[in-house]
């Protein structure tokens, strides 16, 4: 049976309960001064390997969460740290835009080096939705995948998850290593307690420049422009029932 | 980064139907806009206890439970053709025009169901002149009336008691003008805060008030109760902020003090006069306030404490520490988190318990900054162990539920059929006090219920408020009204309060539910004054009879 080295990788993003507003450009999201906080799904890849180490306590080697992103990220992997990460990497990009690709890239070289046999990561960042980056880095990796997962168990070697499914789910079980993306019914993420966040603050935080990774991280896609949705249509109220119903005939739907 | 994309995205995370799944959602609060504030839908370990009755019961009408309240004799009794004149100013629910008691039922009986009227008729002005129009006709015909806003008040003040007739605002709901340079909002009395606030947020700036009813109360109502609030702290009162009020009089003269000024030291200053009264001396029918920026950056922190003098010490730092930015202070005890927990089925944020819980906000406009104050401040609260444990929203999502576990205590509270609210100011160090000797009392009498009793008729004791203003909410959630819990709590709360010089309403108002207990807080001479004041606004009386300062 052998030891975990867990992977979570993560990203900050516009705070999901704020609405995005488009920069004067057309072609990006405006984020000055805008509040910024982890990827929804990446709080559930935290909360579940934190779960893991709770339930396989010493089997569980090491914990690290992993972003890349600009210096803010930090922000971010310290979160990862108070809720129970053992410690953070950041790849600072300073201002480039990495795709899914490039990302995969990058994590299949932290997975060699760092060893790792479990990366738990979100089934997509709500940023810019592509929703890649877990299957890349399992094809990359030659590893085993689970996407959307609802449930992770561990027994021996052996990893089993329920699958968020359209309609209904699907269990799976497969082999360590193996990549393994997090959906919203996977769990409740946790709190960081005041004392951890404090402790947070004390663990190792490693830093290396984008560079040091190498080539074939450009990207391949230009954004053209970006379209706000179109505004909802105000709804019109009926005096009362035979109201309703001619209303409804108007439309077409009776 | 689309976002068309990030919309979506929520919008499947939200689409699932485990409640469960979607993490950290103000799901009581959105529960509670949805269903006007009655039904809330909940997993709930209490509702299946036996004994636990549903809040389903008939209200009690407000005529019989306060008998010694009588209808008044001067007032006339409503006609075919009265009618058919309301019919002819505005929309109108009458039973005359085929309304069911059922249709009625909404505007006769109060949020806390508590107290039910029995009027027939309900008119619904659009404009101020069928506001002027209304009271004109009801001051000659001698017709009594309730001005109604949200119908969210906590006294009983915005539904009748007999068969007033109840001038609902919600069709009075526009917004009149905004001024980006002053901040300065004009609008209808009849706007929802809610939608007050999310205009001024789209805006940049932010409502001065902030409760938990913002879903459903209106700013007129708002300002006709002086409500206090979340971050009154931060923003101060409504006395300060409301810059102006438009309001009909009962005779139905328009009084157009809609000031756009902050300072005006032009004779009496009208519109405090309407600022907390109630409905008792004319209809408010818009208002001018002055909102400031919106906070750019927002910190919440949920605390921990072992004890209140712990609490006080908590808020002296904080206090220290935070200064400018600090926006609200709220203290909640043990029971109140017990109980929305138990209400709601969701896991509290923090793991261990403590007598005492405190919510920290900060508003402030540089996030770097505020961070770092608050991380200071939580560090040395831990290190000179002042507080047990805590922890601090990381996120907008987690903000909004650490605010549920405050927000939430009122509706977790109604849960069993009924509750006993005293709304009092005290001095802070012996605010909670208040509470300890209530529970020892309701104890005693073996009212209260325990694990060997667990029905009795007292659910619990609790203490909740705006620890920030020396406010408390003291609660007895109770398995149905009981003439035995009434008479260990009144006056024995009010004797309380006045021998420390406290206020028996801090910011509810008094409607029935206070107003014979008004002689607590007040002296004989204030009362005479009032008393002037009101017979000079509205001789007649026909304003929100039986409440307030009566005769
Ligand atoms: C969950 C909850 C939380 C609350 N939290 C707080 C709090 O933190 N702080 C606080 O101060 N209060 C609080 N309240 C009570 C508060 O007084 C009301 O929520 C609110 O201010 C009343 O507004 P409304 O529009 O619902 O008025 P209503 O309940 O409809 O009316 C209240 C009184 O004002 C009169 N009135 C209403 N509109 C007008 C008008 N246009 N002109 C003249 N008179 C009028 C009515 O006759 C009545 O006497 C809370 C209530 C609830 C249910």
């Amino acid at each position: 049976m052998s030891a975990l080295r867990i992977l979570v990788p993560i990203k900050r993003v516009l705070d999901y309960a704020i609405k995005p507003r488009i920069a004067a450009s057309g072609k990006a999201i405006d984020l000055t001064g805008q509040k910024m906080s982890l990827n929804p799904f990446d709080e559930l890849s935290i909360e579940a390997s934190v779960r893991l180490r709770e339930e396989h306590k010493t089997r569980i080697e090491d914990i690290l969460a992993f972003s890349a992103g600009p210096q803010k990220s930090q922000d971010a992997l310290r979160t990862a740290m108070a809720m129970g990460a053992d410690r953070g990497l950041l790849v600072d990009t300073a201002t480039t835009e990495l795709e899914p690709l490039a990302v995969a890239k990058i994590l299949k070289r932290v997975v060699e080096k760092e060893k790792s046999n479990l990366v738990i990561l979100g089934k997509q960042s709500i940023d810019d939705d592509a929703g890649q980056t877990g299957q890349m880095l399992a094809g990359l990796l030659g590893w085993g995948q689970a996407t959307q997962a609802a449930d992770i168990k561990l027994e021996g070697d052996t990893v089993t998850v329920v699958k968020e499914v359209d309609g209904g789910t699907e269990t799976v079980k497969g082999k360590l290593p193996m990549v393994v993306t997090t959906d919203l019914r996977l769990n409740e993420p946790r709190y960081a307690s005041l004392p951890n966040i404090m402790k947070a603050k004390k663990k190792k935080l490693e830093q290396i420049p984008l560079k040091d990774y190498g080539e074939g991280l450009e990207g391949r896609l230009e954004v053209l422009q970006l379209v706000e949705p179109p505004p909802r249509q105000g709804g019109g109220k009926v005096a009362d029932v035979s109201g309703m119903i001619s209303k409804l005939k108007e439309l077409g739907a009776l | 980064m689309n976002p068309s994309n990030v919309l979506r995205n929520v919008a499947r995370a939200t689409r699932r139907p485990s409640v469960a799944a979607v993490p950290r959602q103000r799901l009581l609060a959105t529960g509670l806009r949805l269903s006007g504030w009655r039904t809330v839908t909940t997993t709930s370990e209490v509702a299946d206890k036996p004994g636990a009755a549903p809040a389903k019961k008939e209200v009690k009408f407000t005529a019989d439970s306060y008998p010694n309240i009588q209808r008044g004799s001067q007032f006339s009794k409503l006609t075919a053709e009265d009618i058919a004149y309301f019919e002819s100013i505005c929309p109108i629910v009458s039973t005359e025009k085929g309304a069911t008691q059922d249709d009625l039922e909404s505007f006769n009986t109060d949020w806390m169901r508590k107290y039910r009227g029995q009027t027939t008729l309900v008119v619904k002005p659009k404009t101020t002149e069928d506001v002027s129009n209304i009271l004109k006709y009801c001051n000659e015909r001698k017709l009594a009336v309730v001005p109604q806003g949200g119908n969210t008040g906590l006294v009983g003040g915005s539904v009748p008691v007999f068969d007033e007739i109840v001038i609902n605002m919600s069709a009075m709901n526009n917004v009149r003008s905004f001024d980006a340079v002053s901040g300065i909002l004009t609008c209808d009395a009849g706007v929802i805060l809610e939608n007050a606030d999310s205009y001024l947020r789209e805006r940049g700036f932010i409502f001065p008030l902030d409760l938990g009813a913002k879903g459903s109360c209106h700013v007129g109502g708002n300002v006709a109760t002086n409500a206090g609030g979340l971050r009154l702290l931060r923003y101060g009162s409504l006395h300060g902020t409301v810059l102006g009020v438009e309001a009909v009089l009962p005779d139905g003269t328009i009084l157009d003090d809609l000031s756009l000024l902050r300072k005006n030291n032009t004779g009496y200053d009208l519109k405090q006069l309407f600022i907390g009264s109630e409905g008792t001396i004319g209809i408010i029918t818009a208002i001018s306030i002055v909102c400031p920026q919106r906070p750019k950056s927002q910190n919440v922190a949920l605390l921990l404490v072992e004890s209140f003098e712990k609490v006080q010490e908590t808020f002296v730092k904080t206090k220290e520490q935070l200064s400018e930015i600090l926006s609200a202070f709220e203290m909640m005890d043990i029971n109140s988190q017990r109980l929305v927990r138990q209400v709601t089925g969701k896991s509290h944020p923090l793991k261990g318990e403590a007598p005492f819980y405190v919510l920290i906000e900060t508003s402030g406009s540089n996030a770097e900054h505020d961070d770092e104050k608050v991380g200071a401040l939580l560090q040395n609260l831990m290190e000179d162990e002042i507080i047990l444990d805590g922890t601090m929203a990381e996120s907008e999502a987690q903000v909004r539920e650490l605010w549920t576990w405050r927000e939430g205590v009122p509706e977790a509270l109604g849960h069993w059929g009924g509750v006993y609210k005293y709304d009092v100011s005290i001095p802070l160090s012996e605010l909670y006090l208040l509470v300890e000797d209530v529970r020892a009392k309701m104890s005693s009498l073996g009212l209260l219920s325990t694990p060997e009793n667990p029905d009795n008729v007292v659910v619990d004791v609790v203490g909740y408020g705006h620890m920030g203003d020396s406010n408390l909410h003291l609660n007895i959630p109770v398995r149905g009204f009981d003439k035995r819990v009434e008479k260990a709590l009144e006056p024995f709360v009010y004797e309380w309060i006045q021998k420390r010089r406290g206020s028996i309403s801090a910011e509810h108002g008094l409607g029935v539910a206070k107003s014979e207990f008004v002689g607590y807080s007040r002296g004989p001479t204030e009362l005479a004054v009032m008393q002037r004041i009101k017979n000079m606004f509205d001789p007649n009386e026909i304003m929100n009879p039986y409440k307030y300062i009566k005769a």
